[in-house]
């Protein structure tokens, strides 16, 4: 027989989940529908929904930018997890480390440095401009590569690429080599195993990275603002409410709840695809 | 050259980290043969049927299968397929797709695909559970659908690795017999692979005995058992008493402090061998008139037969007879001349002994292959 857990081992966690989790999100709710004197109210959702136009094309942007990106990281991170799953073990510890150290960084850095490459007089453009030297006698007109939403796309698959890599690695690397051997044995080439067995079973590990970088991305403030200069996404519109100079918790907290329920319908979206297989990113 | 050879192995090495696993192995396998290659676990079995499937190069040697060497044909262009030691079924596929697998690579239409598969299931006894999942299905019914998967596409040869390792005794009873009658049915070679003496026995056209990537002796089951070429296939199938004897001319060899007559000649004057003499073909008569004198010191009833331990000048022999003997009786041994097996001496001659410990069953327990797959079962 197995002994009971008695309720208080359950308690810190109980607590903790009380007090970081449903705390914040109750307060949310709490001003998304009260006035400035803490009336309940719809005034925002009324707000929100007189000026339609523009929170509907904010919203839209930032979905397509986080889909944007998020197919991007995809693209790159399933071969590169593919290939680092079959490397001999030396290069499978280097590669996680190359993954791992920009993800010790801090993201503002990050960010901040990306600024720097793509100026117009920054690393990049000056690299091209020796190329075109090399080349052409022409004046060097350089394009503009920051504030553009190619760089808010690049900064987000920068910042979020290590979460799609490293779920779908985990699953390929647990892979058991007798069955890519026996589709093999069946008369399966590279490209029929990779497509009949790798990437049906590495399913699981795309779900978690699709959603690991989705959810950041469609809710991201700061790469916006420092890469896509004036640009601004749902999470900007957002940080201004709070931090910025609009000033209005009520507003910001109501477009929080309605950012949150567009991510809930993706990520149920999602699980339709993973069929209730579990989460291959255990932590 | 021999039209009825399907593969010849000719002087295969392989090694890992400069550590030898294979050393210049050379085999033939006929057509619609059942041969099984019986060793130890880490003799290099499993090695030779990654030769052979495609999936390991071997340092040097050939590999010729119907005449032209395979070397370098990928595992997917070989008309050979192979049950994985652990079954190696697609977990995102039911039934119906991992047996349909092959088949569907082969371009062949839906209609002969369905054909097959439901032939195939048939044969393995799974009709019905086409839409099942391979992982709701029972360690016996898994392995049928492993048969099932590898023989759809028709391959010449079927190479099987350890298949019945992780089912229980009787389960494996059942599949021994049912496999047999597949492999007759459908024509195909057998190449199987086993740790197991009495399996090897039971189903085997043909064995080959290698211990430390080596072939120690090839022959059918009954050559092997009567007439084992060392003390390591000796010992390795079935029980046996392995003593040091010389062979005084031809027909006459003395061990245990007497002279037999003997069956076995071509031995060099004076020259040193092992004899082995089977447990069963021991007679026990006695004491006085026999021609060799021991003490029982241990009675094991073993449901038809009797087993004893019995101590002659210090060695200790196992016999087995339906006759009844107490601990401590004294007893005569006597020996017939065909039941005396002279072997020449090997590196393997010092290493088995006599029955003061029950050799067979530490090797069972320290046989770390053994070992997990019961763990895991
Ligand atoms: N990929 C490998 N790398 C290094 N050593 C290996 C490898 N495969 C097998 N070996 C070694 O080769 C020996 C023979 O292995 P194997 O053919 O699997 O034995 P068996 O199937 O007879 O139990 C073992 O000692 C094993 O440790
Ligand atoms: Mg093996």
């Amino acid at each position: 027989m197995r002994k009971k857990n008695s309720p208080w081992l359950n308690a810190p966690y109980v607590l903790w989940s009380a007090l970081f989790i449903l705390a914040p999100l109750a307060l949310v709710a709490v001003f998304a529908f009260t006035d400035q004197a803490g009336r309940f109210s719809l005034a925002s959702f009324e707000y929100i929904a007189q000026n339609q136009q523009l929170y509907l094309k904010t919203f839209g942007d930032s979905l397509a930018y986080a889909l944007e990106a998020t197919v991007i990281c995809l693209l790159l991170a399933f071969p590169l997890a593919y290939f680092m799953a079959n490397a001999r073990q030396r290069t499978q510890r280097l590669l996680m480390m190359l993954i791992m150290v920009p993800m010790w960084m801090n993201f503002v850095i990050c960010t901040y440095s990306w600024r720097s490459i793509l100026e117009d007089h920054g690393i990049l453009n000056t690299a091209l401009a020796w190329l075109h030297g090399l080349v052409s006698k022409e004046a060097f007109r350089p394009p503009a590569l920051l504030d553009t939403p190619g760089a808010v796309v690049l900064g987000m698959v920068y910042n979020y690429l290590p979460f799609m890599i490293l779920p779908i690695y985990t699953v390929m690397s647990k892979l058991e080599p007798s069955l890519t051997e026996a589709a093999q044995d069946l008369g399966a080439n590279r490209w029929r195993v990779l497509e009949q067995v790798v990437v049906p079973l590495s399913i699981p590990g795309v779900v978690s990275g699709v959603t690991m970088v989705f959810v950041p991305s469609v809710s991201t403030f700061y790469i916006s603002q420092k890469l896509g200069g004036g640009s601004s996404l749902i999470g900007d519109l957002i940080e201004l409410q709070f931090l910025g100079s609009a000033y209005n918790f009520s507003l910001g907290a109501a477009l929080s709840l309605i950012l949150m329920a567009i991510v809930l319908v993706c990520m149920l979206v999602m699980k339709q695809f993973s069929d209730g297989e579990e989460s291959a990113f255990v932590v | 050259m021999n039209k009825d050879i399907v593969i010849d192995l000719k002087d295969i090495s392989v090694a890992f980290d400069g550590q030898p696993v294979l050393k210049n192995l050379n085999l033939y396998i006929r057509n619609r043969e059942f041969i099984t290659l019986l060793g130890p676990s880490g003799c290099g079995k499993t090695t030779t049927l990654r030769v052979i499937a495609g999936f390991l190069e071997p340092d040097s040697g050939d590999v010729i299968f119907d005449g032209a060497s395979c070397l370098g044909v990928p595992p997917h262009k070989r008309q050979v397929n192979t049950i994985f030691q652990r079954y190696a079924l697609f977990p995102h596929l039911n039934v119906y797709k991992n047996v349909a697998f092959g088949l569907k690579l082969l371009r062949l239409p839906a209609a002969e695909v369905e054909r097959r598969v439901e032939e195939m299931l048939r044969t393995v006894n799974l009709t019905g559970f086409e839409r099942r999942s391979v992982a709701s299905l029972s360690g016996g019914q898994q392995q049928r659908v492993a048969i099932a998967r590898a023989l759809a596409v028709r391959p010449r040869v079927l190479l099987l690795d350890e298949p019945l390792g992780a089912l229980d005794l009787k389960l494996r009873k059942d599949m021994q017999m049912e496999l047999k009658n597949i492999q007759q049915q459908l024509g195909i070679t057998f190449i199987y692979v086993t740790h197991d003496q009495e399996e090897a026995l039971s189903m085997s056209d043909t064995i080959v005995v290698m211990d430390e990537g080596e072939i120690q002796q090839i022959g059918t089951p009954k050559d092997i058992y009567d007439e084992p070429k060392n003390a390591f296939v000796a010992d390795f199938i079935g029980e046996s008493n392995i003593v040091d004897g010389v062979m005084l001319a031809d027909f006459r060899v003395r061990f245990a402090g007497m002279t037999f007559q003997c069956v076995d000649k071509g031995f060099a004057p004076s020259e040193r061998v092992d004899v082995v003499v089977r447990p069963e073909d021991v007679d026990i008569v006695p004491p006085g008139s026999g021609v060799l004198q021991g003490t029982v010191t241990s009675v094991t009833f073993k449901g038809v037969h009797y087993e004893f331990i019995v101590d002659v000048q210090g060695f200790k022999w196992l016999i087995q007879s339906t006759d009844v003997q107490a601990v401590d009786d004294v007893i005569g041994i006597s020996i017939k001349p065909d039941e005396i097996h002279i072997m020449k001496k090997s590196k393997y001659s010092d290493l088995v002994g006599d029955y003061s410990c029950f050799s067979d069953e530490f090797e069972e327990m320290s046989n770390p292959e053994t070992d997990s797959e019961e763990e895991e079962e």
